[in-house]
This record gives structure tokens, sequence and C-alpha cells, in this order.
């Protein structure tokens, strides 16, 4: 034990309970509270052959490392918003020991505790909307703005009639296109007003985003109060099924990743 | 501090998205500078590609997808690839400008004085007008 490395997951206030005995870190060990004046580090011990700077970074390009060491990063994050509001840090946080960490939080306590205030009391919630892609009916099923979707897809046509057909779909998919971002802007907007604060992240696309999801238009945060958690889902609920064709999701609570950055982060404010 | 209480369930499948979540653990998240200190330029490179991940791998490959294999900054075996297109670009110029020597060589003859002079041929163009 005294090779291993300290991996941390997030740093919070201190808890009045003690960690569920049952949760494990990245390594498959037990995260435990590492307390500095006031602040409390969230930590495992991980192992030096696999969190040492050349087998992390080695690691890092390996997917199905990356995706089983996120996970559990998550996990343990996750397992902390439930019974406070925890600051989380970047995936592959090391340090070489205990004392390591402790001065991390001292070094850093001004920065830590100022967003600490900011999202005490608060959880981030992801919402997504997705445009139904034209073709494979997703989105497009009631009766969506799709002519192309009538049309017997194995009748053989001319290649005038194909050409037709396109344009009308091309015409049909601009109009459905600036509809959704209507939708969005005004969807944004009204959650954005509800939220303490709100980033809008890049929209994430290409071939291994859902299969069959469509194309996704708005990719947002919220920082919102966990006692009106309920009334902003609702407004998302009114808000879905409005115009079909688009998709809502969404996903949280999460804690605050996407507020670490102060409130005049790079991504504030805007629309989408 | 305020406790859970009034927090509602997750969201069916909220946060159990891989994209998902290795866009927050990836890409946002506080930045601490650890002891063990990786070049943030390459989790941010990842954070780009990774973004797009499903479920693993297997997955992908069985979709098809296997970007990362073309990839100099994922895959050492794209390094060959990116090689192997470098060489052909490299390979190309040296025949273009071989071809252009050959064309400048055609008109250069009958004009003794200048030949080997080394002009550019922009310049040499504007003096045999002017003459």
């Amino acid at each position: 034990m005294t090779d291993d490395l300290r991996y941390v997951y997030a740093v919070c206030r201190p808890l009045a309970a003690p960690l569920h005995a049952d949760l494990t870190g990245v390594a498959g060990e037990p995260p435990r509270q590492l307390a500095h004046e006031g602040l409390v580090a969230v930590v495992s011990p991980v192992p030096e052959r696999d969190f040492a700077h050349e087998p992390l970074r080695a690691h890092l390009e390996d997917l199905d490392w990356l995706a089983a060491t996120a996970r559990a990063h998550q996990s343990v994050v996750a397992a902390l918003t439930t019974v406070t509001c925890p600051l989380p840090l970047r995936l592959a946080t090391v340090f070489r020991d205990d004392s390591g960490v402790r001065a991390m939080l001292e070094d850093e306590s001004e920065r830590l505790r100022r967003i600490l205030d900011r999202i005490d009391g608060h959880v981030e919630w992801g919402v997504k909307v997705w445009l139904g892609d034209s073709g494979d009916g997703a989105g497009g099923a009631d009766g969506g703005p799709e002519p192309s979707a009538a049309q017997p897809r194995r009748v053989p046509e001319s290649g005038r009639d194909y050409l037709r057909r396109r344009r009308a779909g091309n015409a049909a998919r601009e109009e459905s296109a600036a509809r959704a971002e209507v939708f969005t802007r005004r969807l944004h907007g009204d959650l954005a007003r509800y939220a303490a604060d709100a980033r809008l992240h890049p929209v994430q696309s290409g071939p291994l985003t859902e299969a069959g999801s469509g194309r996704n238009i708005l990719n947002s945060a919220y920082l919102v109060p966990r006692a009106r958690s309920e009334e902003f889902l609702e407004l998302i609920g009114r808000a879905e099924g409005t115009l079909p064709g688009l998709r809502v999701e969404v996903t949280g609570p999460w804690a605050a990743y996407s507020f670490t950055d102060g409130p005049d982060g790079p991504e504030a404010g805007g629309t989408p | 501090m305020t406790t859970a209480s009034r927090l509602p369930e997750p969201y069916p499948q909220g946060g159990s998205n891989l994209a998902d979540i290795l866009e927050r653990v990836l890409d946002k998240g506080i930045v601490i500078a650890g002891d063990i200190r990786i070049n943030l330029l390459d989790i941010e490179l990842l954070t780009i590609k990774l973004r797009l991940v499903v479920a693993s791998v297997e997955r992908a490959k069985e979709m098809g997808i296997d970007w990362w294999e073309d990839d100099p900054a994922l895959s050492s075996g794209a390094r060959r690839t990116a090689l192997a297109r470098e060489n052909e670009e490299l390979r190309r110029r040296v025949e273009q400008l071989e071809r252009r020597e050959l064309a400048e060589g055609g008109d250069a003859t009958g004009d003794g004085e200048r030949r080997g002079g080394g002009e550019q041929h922009d310049g040499r163009g504007e003096r045999e007008r002017d003459r």
C-alpha cells in the first residue's frame, strides 16, 4: 500500500455521515475522506503501475480502460452527490501521497471554497435536444414534416421523380431545422432563466452517438437548486412534445461538473 | 449545507450514457495540478474524439467505426498511414517539380545567355516580353 498513489475524485465540505461502505473507486478500493482545514478530499489508493505518468498516459489512449475509469470516477462523485454538493475533479487527478493531497487543499483553498459556496445546494441537469433524421423514421413518426415518409420505398421511380422527392425532402428538412432552432433557443432561454447558471456545450455528433438519436442540436447544462429541481423538470416536460420530430433528453442529477470555472465561464450565457 | 432530501430520482438512464460521462469527467470538472501530470492537451484531444463513444470499442467496431486507428494521436498504426501519405505527397511534388523543370528547359532553348542564370521564371517571362 505504501507504493500506492492517491486518486482524488472530488472536494467537498465535511460530510455528516461516512461514505457508503460498498462504494468502490477506480482501482476497486473504497474511497475515503481526507480532511484538511475544513475541506475534504475524497480519495482512494491507486497502484503506481497504472497511475504513474507513463502507464497513465498509455491507459488514457485505451478506450476500454478509459470508459471503466470514467464510470468508476463518476460513480463515486454520484454517490457523493446524494449526500452533499461535491466539487468534482477532472479525471485522473493523482497525488503521490496524503500529504500531497493536503498541500493541494491548502494551496487551492480559496478557489475551492469559492466554487463550493457557489454550487452549494445545487445540482446540474443536462439537457439535449435531438432533431430526428429523415428517412430512418426517427422523430418523423408522428406525422412529422417529412413528405418522403409517405412514399413507399420499394417502388421503382424515375430519376426525375427521385430528384423531385429529394428537393421536397431538402426543403422540408430546412423548414424543420429552422423550427427546431426556434424551439431550442426558447427552451434554453426558459431553462437558463430558471437556473442559477447555464452552460452551452458543443453538440454531440458523429456516428458514435446513440444510434437513431438523430442530430444533436442542443447540449446544455443547468445549475439548479435542489429544491427547485422538480419544477425545472416540469418546465422541460411541458416543452417536450410540442414540436414533432424533436426529442428532449434530460440527464442528471449530476454533480456540478460544468460549473467549476467560475460564474463567467468561457461558455457562459449566450444562445445556441 | 443542503441535503439531498428533495432530490428527484435520477432520470431513467440518466448519467449512464458513456458519451455523457466522458464529456463531463474529461472535459468538465475542476482542473487541479496533481503530482502525476498528464498533458491536458492529450486529454482534450481524447475528449473531442470520445465525446462520441457509445458503449465500447467492440461495439464501435461492429458499427464499422474505427477512426482512432487512423488517428496519429491515438494509434501508432496510424503513424504508418500518416507516413505513407506524406511519402506519397512528397513523391507527387517531386514529379511536379521535375515536370516543371522539363518544361522550363524547353522554353529556355535558344536563349543561351539566360540559361542557368537561376532567375525566377516569372521575372524572366517579363523580361522576355519587354525585349
